[in-house]
């Protein structure tokens, strides 16, 4: 959890996670990313907070960056002080920094010194220039007039080549964003995503929840990932609290974990195939995941899982017969999903748009950070359930799907993989999960304490740091989802494509708009 | 091919029968013609719009339409372009930032402009309340027929609710 190389004072933090944390001055902010990638290691998140009321001369707030190295996850906290309030840019070393910084400073106020691109990302009208909703004297009372904003997307020119908008709404049952394609003909030339559309305030409206009931909100950060980042919270708040959650609760929410993980893989293989023309698939894989969030309803009490993962352990358990229940569908799923691996294979039409298509090399995913599922499809071969396996994991051999193609067949091909991988989990989960207890009690946070949470959901890593205020509640939480690193990438994946490859490509990394919005 | 023709008689059919409309979802009187609802009532398009929500309602409303819901059989599909649609089916809380979006949408929609409010957000904001960034519940933008609760809601939820808002008052 080191990055090693730096003279830091570093605090391992308790818990689950494998996680430290070290203050750093200027230089070594901007040593601690260079080391860090010289290291092969990846930016996971950036994110700041408004300390002004704790420090001295009221002057502080802090920015924090948080890398995935060789022995876990180090993050690195900079006090920057007004009235500069500003850091050394990171996106030269890591590219995927820019937005996150973008962000930042719409939220904080604080600027990335150096940083080429300083256009808002998150703030479109709702809010003014000169208010930052992250600051604790932020007035949501004094909001101007919610105007259109206009944005300034790279234009690109030449013979032949024009424009074509799409969004926020998009055509389809899916999130707002929008997309600027610069085309010529049907060839994609380049496209620039704008994003922010469902940004909620969420960061802001964690400090109205204890961190107790924090959960529930980090359970709606991303719909499709609420076990994902449920679980995340419910590492953070452990770790801020010192609370170590029941052997049974944890094979739970890994059960719960793989749950999602195989429900969004068959909605996306289903999809994948009818982007590509195959309705068939489409039904068929609807109709196996309609089998399996009924079965998550029924013997859990909630299709999407949403609100079992808590504080302390989870809310609800399975019994005996639910556990059979289980084993037998995950049985009998896997022998479907062979089945129609097996036509998706053997589909001359479908293998033709796949193949090739939304490429994204391993030198460039490296370069760019991609993370996740997409980061394994291009050899980026990180899953924290094998890398860094907490419990259960380390008892279960999490077997890490891998290719170097990075095209949608690759992106198809592991989701495959990990589908038939995590039915071979619900099963050893279902069987194994020892006998005990479902929660702890939780005791009173002790104001500034902090923790941090770090869970492999179906869409890549999700990253939620935590600290507590006075009275129980939250005073700052950061939920990241891995989308913020993947999105850019889209960007670079459809270059050289055709305009209706598009969706195909957007649907093979399936990448949270609200999630990354907040 | 002839293993998907397999797969496909295999598999057979495995729609079930629809929910019943529910009066208590309606948040307003209907303010169109029996007729005309009769007619919708046979073929509804229905625009989706996310307004802010979490992804989760849309999962479940992408769920309505897989094999078992059968809401094609029912003569109702989803458009996409408001201006063919006869119902904006809205999820929320409202982002700030989708709220010009929803109401371009809305003015797009012809009448009788039927709008359903689904899931928690949108039926009162939610978990996400009102805030510097979000509108609050859909009918803070826009006016609302039917709003159906849930986080998210069934698919059987908000299909009833879909069927609430055309079927004629009795």
């Amino acid at each position: 959890m080191r990055i090693p190389g730096l003279n830091l004072q570093w605090t391992v933090l308790p818990g689950d996670a494998p996680v430290a944390i070290a203050a750093v001055g200027e230089w070594q902010w901007t040593e601690a990313a260079r080391l860090a990638r010289e290291g092969g290691g990846r930016l996971v998140s950036l994110w700041g907070a408004d300390h002004r009321d704790l420090s001295e001369d009221e002057d502080e707030f802090s920015v924090y960056a948080a890398y995935a190295v060789q022995a876990g996850l180090a993050i690195v906290r900079l006090v920057v002080a007004e009235p500069a309030l500003s850091y050394p840019d990171l996106s030269g070393l890591f590219p995927a920094a820019a937005r996150m910084q973008r962000a930042l400073f719409d939220l904080l106020g604080i600027g990335a010194s150096g940083a080429a691109d300083t256009r808002p990302w998150l703030r479109h009208g709702a809010w003014a220039e000169d208010a930052f909703p992250l600051r604790r004297d932020f007035d949501a009372a004094k909001l101007p007039p919610n105007a259109l904003a206009d944005y300034a997307f790279v234009r690109v020119e030449g013979d032949g080549v024009h424009e074509i908008p799409v969004g926020p709404i998009h055509a389809g049952i899916i999130e707002p964003g929008h997309f600027r394609f610069s085309i010529v003909g049907e060839k994609v030339l380049r496209l620039e995503a704008r994003l922010g559309y469902v940004h909620k305030g969420i960061e802001k409206r964690f400090e109205d929840f204890t961190v107790a009931e924090g959960h529930r909100l980090a359970g709606r950060v991303s719909g499709d990932s609420t076990v994902a980042f449920a679980w995340a919270y419910a590492q953070a708040a452990e770790s801020l609290l010192g609370v170590v959650p029941p052997p049974r609760a944890r094979w739970i929410r890994a059960l719960a974990l793989e749950r999602e993980r195989v429900a969004n893989h068959l909605g996306d293989l289903g999809a994948l195939g009818n982007d590509a023309a195959l309705a068939f698939a489409l039904s068929q894989f609807m109709r196996l995941k309609e089998d399996w969030l009924r079965t998550s309803g029924e013997v859990f009490g909630h299709r999407l899982l949403m609100d079992l993962v808590v504080p302390g352990g989870v809310a609800s358990g399975f019994d005996a017969a639910g556990a059979e229940r289980m084993v037998a569908e995950s049985k009998a799923i896997e022998v479907e999903v062979r089945d129609l691996r097996d036509i998706f294979d053997e589909h001359a039409g479908l293998q033709d748009r796949f193949l090739t298509t939304g490429r994204v090399t391993p030198e460039l995913a490296r370069k760019l950070g991609l993370t996740g599922l997409a980061g394994r499809a291009s050899g980026q071969a990180n899953d924290l359930r094998a890398d860094f396996p907490a419990a259960p994991y380390a008892e279960l051999a999490v077997r890490k799907a891998g290719y170097a193609a990075g095209d949608v067949a690759a992106r198809v091909h592991l989701r495959f993989d990990e589908v038939l991988e995590s039915l071979r989990l619900v099963r050893a989960i279902a069987m194994g999960a020892p006998d005990g207890e479902l929660r702890v009690e939780l005791p009173q946070p002790r104001a500034q304490a902090f923790g941090a949470g770090w869970v492999e959901g179906w869409r890549g890593e999700v990253l939620v740091a935590l600290e507590a205020g006075e009275g129980g509640r939250i005073r700052r939480c950061h939920a990241h989802d891995p989308s913020w690193q993947n999105w850019p990438v889209i960007e670079h994946a459809v270059m050289g494509n055709i305009v209706p490859d598009f969706p195909l490509i957007n649907k093979s990394f399936n990448l949270s708009y609200s999630g990354q919005d907040g | 091919m002839i293993h998907i023709l397999k797969r496909i008689v295999r598999t057979g059919i495995v729609s079930e029968d629809a929910p019943s409309p529910l009066e208590a979802l309606r948040t307003r009187a209907p303010e169109i013609q029996a007729e005309v609802l009769k007619l919708l009532g046979r073929a509804l398009a229905i625009r989706q719009v996310d307004a802010g929500s979490c992804n989760g309602c849309e999962l479940e409303i992408q769920a309505v339409n897989n094999p078992y819901y059968n809401l094609e059989g029912l003569g109702i599909k989803f458009v996409a372009s408001p201006r063919h649609a006869d119902m904006l089916l809205v999820t929320g809380p409202v982002a700030k930032h989708m709220e010009h979006a929803l109401r371009i949408a809305w003015e797009a929609t012809p009448a009788p402009k039927l709008v359903v409010a689904v899931g928690d957000c949108g039926c009162t904001g939610g978990i996400f309340g009102e805030s510097y960034a979000s509108c609050g519940k859909v009918a803070n933008v826009i006016p609302v027929d039917v709003a159906v609760p849930g986080c998210p809601p069934t698919p059987i939820a908000i299909l009833q609710a879909i069927l609430t808002a055309v079927a004629s008052r009795r």
